[in-house]
């Protein structure tokens, strides 16, 4: 299945029941699965006239308890800034994909891993975390459907999954779980009306009073302890005795990892370390993997966002440096494994 | 194989390589061949990205002098009638779905005189989510007629499961392919399978990969 299609049918398989979205390559294909397709299991596909009404519409239908969706790429989803802003200060979960590509502006139309920073630090203005899921394959993209559901669902956020246009465009086998038929009780804050038999649920972000305002942010930042606590997840390669350690997440993970088995292979002591969470950042399993690292290479579809969290996770206490291409240019598996050979001296 | 042959089907059915397969066979024949990137709705995966290899076969590759960049648009910039006319074998590879078909229909009426040497091929896929179903797989057939304006006259199996086909994942899906067929009063013109495989099947057409994600290529 293709990996738009898959994030399509995973989500409504999750009981999404709500998706509003505005056409953009590459995700175009995700919004029109949902157009066929959301309707007959009972669900609203509504294209909105803009990516800000989109998420809007989102904010919306989470305030009613409903799990709902958007989903866009790069240049869409700066628009929707605001609108995550407002659902992470109303405490709303809700999924937003970002099958991102080439920036800054409209960029390009082919792959990039640009928008880490957006994603991972700056998704909005405000005091507030996002939790990121990064799949790095049409089946990864399916199970993080279903946790991103549930892990917003739980700690009452937005998520995103931070796909690219590979990942989204890509065919590659896949299976689904059951469609889920119970969901998540969200009677004690949803807004679905009261029908006088009990007070108001208000959902708001607007906060006049100061006091109160940081007593709501505190409130949060204790849920954010706990994600970072029980929340990170990454998948550990080949790292056993590696001095090298490649850090790379998504499709670029993929293309590390052809480089990582081949040089491997010819027993150069490389290994792979992929987060699969993004933020929370996976810290202590960088730690743990990075053991008998002396270096580390970072390596992105992009100018190297996420090589300073790598940085922060290990104190810079191990010599980090970077390969990446940008502008929607892929790295190649080749490209990849000379820097390893570059940095490692090659087979001895 | 006739001179002109326009594949058709959904994203993802593996059009795209099948179309290349075609067309690099044909010129290793040494016939003049000629290949139409058709596709002017998804810039990704598709038969321009393997302008090297057309070179380097003799295959001439038609394609929006925009593919593959931001200004990539839906609009045709070569001339498909001249192209039917001249000697020489034709591949037209549509884009996927009825969506990527409707530009077809502009030729539908130009493409008519060659109906005797024309073959349009709907390609499916038994493991593709979307069309695992004989009737879906006919309803999106029919869509891309309604808007090509044009007949199917064969299908082409080219089920698999990527990286994962075995010879067991093309021989279980014959029966499907036969059903499509069937039911749609068209021959099932032949299952393409992965060289290496050697599957023994009628019709078979052994196909090298050549449209894979860049991580397979080292």
């Amino acid at each position: 299945m293709k990996g738009n299609e898959a994030l399509a049918e995973a989500a409504i398989r999750c009981g999404c029941k709500c998706f509003f979205g505005y056409p953009i390559t590459p995700q175009t294909e995700l919004s029109a699965y949902m157009a066929k397709r959301m309707e007959k299991s009972g669900g609203v596909f509504l294209q909105a006239e803009s990516e800000i009404a989109a998420i809007n519409m989102v904010l919306g239908a989470a305030s009613t308890g409903v799990r709902a969706m958007t989903s866009s790429s790069s240049p869409g989803v700066s628009l929707k800034a605001e609108g995550i802003s407002y659902m992470a200060g109303s405490d709303l979960p809700a999924v937003i994909i970002n099958v991102q590509r080439g920036g800054p502006g409209l960029g390009s139309i082919q792959p990039a891993q640009s928008d880490y920073f957006q994603a991972t630090k700056a998704m909005g203005h405000g005091d507030f975390h996002i939790i990121v899921y990064a799949p790095c394959s049409v089946q990864e993209m399916v199970d993080v459907v279903t946790l991103a559901f549930d892990k917003a669902d739980e700690y009452r956020t937005p998520v995103m999954i931070l796909a690219d246009g590979l990942l989204g465009q890509m065919m590659e086998p896949v299976t689904f779980p059951e469609p889920k038929t119970e969901l998540p009780d969200k009677s004690d804050w949803a807004a679905c009306g009261h029908k006088n038999e009990r007070e108001h649920h208000i959902i708001n972000s607007l906060f006049l009073d100061a006091p109160l305002l940081e007593a709501k942010v505190l409130e949060r930042f204790e849920r954010y302890k706990k994600i970072e606590e029980n929340e990170t997840d990454a998948e550990i390669y080949m790292c056993d005795g590696a001095e090298l350690v490649i850090t790379a997440y998504g499709a670029t993970a993929r293309v590390a990892k052809s480089a990582v088995t081949k040089a491997r292979n010819e027993g150069i002591k490389v290994g792979l370390f992929r987060p699969k969470t993004l933020w929370p950042f996976p810290v202590k399993e960088l730690r743990e993997a990075t053991k008998d690292a002396k270096n580390i290479l970072d390596v992105e579809m992009s100018m190297g966002q996420m090589i300073y969290d790598v940085k922060l996770a290990t104190e810079c206490k191990i010599p980090t440096s970077f390969f990446g291409r940008t502008g929607g240019v892929i790295p190649t598996p080749a490209e990849v494994y000379d820097e390893i050979v570059k940095l490692t001296g090659g087979a001895k | 194989m006739k001179k002109i042959t326009v594949i058709t089907g959904h994203y993802g059915s593996g059009k795209t390589n099948f179309a290349v397969n075609q067309a690099v066979k044909l010129a290793e024949k040494g016939e003049k061949v000629t290949i139409v990137d058709f596709d002017i709705v998804n810039p990704y995966f598709r038969t321009a990205d393997f302008g090297d290899l057309f070179k380097e076969k003799g295959v001439i590759l038609a394609a929006s002098m925009y593919a593959n960049t931001s200004l990539d648009i839906p609009a045709i910039s070569f001339d498909i009638e001249r192209m039917a006319y001249e000697p020489g074998y034709l591949i037209i590879d549509v884009g996927g779905d009825d969506a990527g078909a409707i530009g077809l229909g502009r030729y539908a009426e130009a493409l008519e005189q060659y109906k005797d040497d024309l073959d349009m091929l709907y390609v499916v896929n038994a493991y593709r989510y979307l069309t695992k179903d004989s009737s879906e797989a006919l309803k999106l057939m029919y869509e891309i007629e309604d808007v090509s304006k044009m007949k199917h006259t064969g299908i082409i199996n080219n089920s698999n499961l990527g990286i994962e086909t075995t010879a067991e994942t093309v021989l279980n899906s014959i029966s499907y392919a036969e059903n499509v067929a069937l039911k749609a009063g068209i021959p099932l013109k032949g299952t393409v399978y992965r060289e290496d495989l050697g599957v023994s099947v009628k019709n078979g057409i052994p196909a090298k990969v050549y449209v894979k994600p860049v991580w397979e290529e080292l």
